[in-house]
């Protein structure tokens, strides 16, 4: 158990529908989050994982249980943590700099300083070069690391990843795994990462949260013990595997559960 | 690799050789249709079988058509007309823009706002032209109310639905950076929406010169829709034909003009 936990989720729900028959997509999350943690929150499609970290963010206003940062309740979202979305966020009408610049200026950067720190966070990226460039002249993967460099760049407590490489590619995805390690070996900070791809979780992670499916809880945590800094040599050894196999058998039961339940099985 | 790339290349020249031949192609396509509509307005008037007091041809209306311009009347009636159209289009807009953005955005003021601006946009704009005229006399003022009474009610749900298509989670981002509500909305919903409310624009402006000639052609003593009704008294067809035709033109002219300024305000979508 984590004494001084950064985010602390205490028995968190969610129903969608009709209170007299809800649909419990949420069913009493707990987690704690220790200071520069980095957790994977992984499930199924549909177990709820991206709705506990929308809550988490403060995006989702009806709900059940109390989410804490620094042992203070959070109401709504906040500056205290930056999110990085699955759909591609940046605005359209502005530069890879100029988005970056937009959440300074939103959160009272002085403008004298703005488009220094912009750029320092765009090479923490290793976008510098591609500073003028509009959204639509960046890929997919280039467009996510301006998003993560634009969350990061007000220094929020808390990184908030909902799938933030579930529309890239396989090799786009893993170039930006390997990124994302090395600026998070560099630079700790406490990440909530959402994800069903289990070898994502279990590369980036301290921790893997598994969610189970309808309704959406804990079911199981795995401590990733392996080594840092982390390459991607590390995918083939023993260890990482049998890490895999576990939480993949762990999923792989919900998603029969599910079947199941569908009468698919 | 290099074998991939030579591909690659060719495959690049090949799609933007084929691009230019389609573009060529259209311009082609496009003269053969207006070439042969005037062949064939040529060939009905050349052989006498319409009477040139029905349908005057090509030659006559061109001439026509000069003699107007140089006489400056036509000047003065387009400049009249123009001033009409953009005076009241740009009532509409200023209006139509930030109630659109309004009830596109609070569902409240959409609840109090969609169902009589659903109400007006149904009832036919011709039929409010009696009205204009007890209302407004035979005025710029009744030109004005035509225009954006059918415009207005039109522009106000475009722009609504340009506001509701902006991405949820762009407004989320202002979320999380505590933006205050108009923050928000001028600096993400109005641009994320600007695309789109601009192609309204555009499309209601075409609208907007039919409500122009509209207004003219029933009570007015300038423009070009007056001209017309004058020459259908005089049974000056050749003059009539000639502004029709003047006015399509004209439209034709506005709606590149606006195509033009959409590609380079919204440059930054790239090729689409």
């Amino acid at each position: 158990m984590i004494a001084y936990p950064k985010l602390k989720v205490e028995g968190v729900s969610k129903f969608y529908g009709d209170p007299s028959a809800p649909v419990v997509v949420v069913d009493h999350v707990d987690m704690r989050l220790a200071d520069n943690e980095f957790v994977a929150l992984v499930g199924a499609s549909g177990c709820g994982k991206s709705t506990i970290l929308s809550i988490v963010a403060g995006l989702q206003k009806e709900y059940q249980g109390v989410v804490l940062v620094d042992n203070k309740e959070v109401n709504g979202p906040g500056r205290d943590r930056g999110v990085v979305f699955q759909s591609y966020t940046l605005m359209p009408w502005l530069t890879a700099l100029e988005n970056v610049e937009f959440a300074l200026r939103a959160t009272g950067t002085p403008r004298k300083e703005r488009k220094k720190l912009a750029m320092d966070y765009l090479a923490l990226v290793g976008l510098d070069k591609f500073s003028e460039r509009y959204p639509s002249q960046l890929s997919g993967g280039m467009k996510q690391r301006v998003a993560i460099a634009r969350a990061l760049s007000y220094h929020p407590k808390i990184l908030l990843m909902d799938e933030p490489f579930g529309a890239l590619d396989a090799l786009t995805r893993r170039h930006m795994h390997e990124l994302l390690t090395a600026l998070w070996e560099r630079h700790r900070m406490t990440v909530l990462f959402v994800t069903h791809d289990v070898e994502e979780a279990i590369f980036l992670s301290d921790r893997v949260l598994i969610m189970s499916n309808q309704p959406g809880r804990i079911k199981e945590e795995v401590v990733v013990d392996l080594p840092r800094p982390r390459t991607h040599d590390l995918l083939t050894t023993p260890v990482f595997t049998g890490l895999q196999q576990r939480v993949l058998t762990s999923i792989r039961e919900e998603s029969i559960k599910l079947a199941k339940l569908d009468g698919l099985a | 690799m290099a074998y991939a790339e030579k591909q690659a290349q060719s495959w690049k020249k090949g799609r933007s050789g084929f691009r230019m031949s389609v573009r060529m192609r259209n311009l082609v396509l496009a003269l053969t249709s207006f070439t042969a509509l005037i062949v064939i307005w040529m060939l009905i008037t050349g052989t006498g079988a319409v009477r040139p007091l029905f349908l005057p041809g090509p030659p006559k209306v061109l001439a026509t058509l000069y003699k107007t311009a140089m006489s400056g009347q036509l000047a003065a009636d387009l400049w009249i007309s123009l001033w009409r159209i953009m005076i009241a289009f740009a009532m509409s807009c200023v209006v139509a823009i930030p109630g659109g953005i309004m009830i596109g955005s609070y569902k409240t003021a959409s609840a109090l706002v969609q169902p009589v601006v659903d109400f007006i946009r149904y009832m036919p704009v011709v039929a409010f032209v009696p009205l204009s005229i007890l209302w407004c006399g035979t005025g710029e003022w009744q030109k004005y109310v035509i225009i954006f009474v059918g415009t207005f009610f039109q522009q106000i749900l475009m722009v609504q639905d340009c506001v509701k298509r902006v991405p949820k989670e762009l407004v989320d981002v202002g979320r999380t950076l505590e933006m205050p509500e108009h923050q928000i909305m001028l600096r993400i919903v109005l641009p994320a929406a600007a695309p789109g409310i601009w192609d309204a624009m555009r499309t209601t402006l075409g609208w907007a010169w039919s409500w122009l000639v509209l207004a003219e052609l029933v009570a007015a003593n300038s423009g070009l829709g007056y001209r017309i009704t004058v020459a259908q008294r005089y049974l000056q067809t050749d003059l009539i034909i000639g502004y029709v035709l003047l006015l399509g033109v004209l439209g034709l002219i506005t709606d590149q003009l606006m195509r033009g300024a959409e590609k380079r305000m919204f440059a930054y979508l790239g090729a689409q």
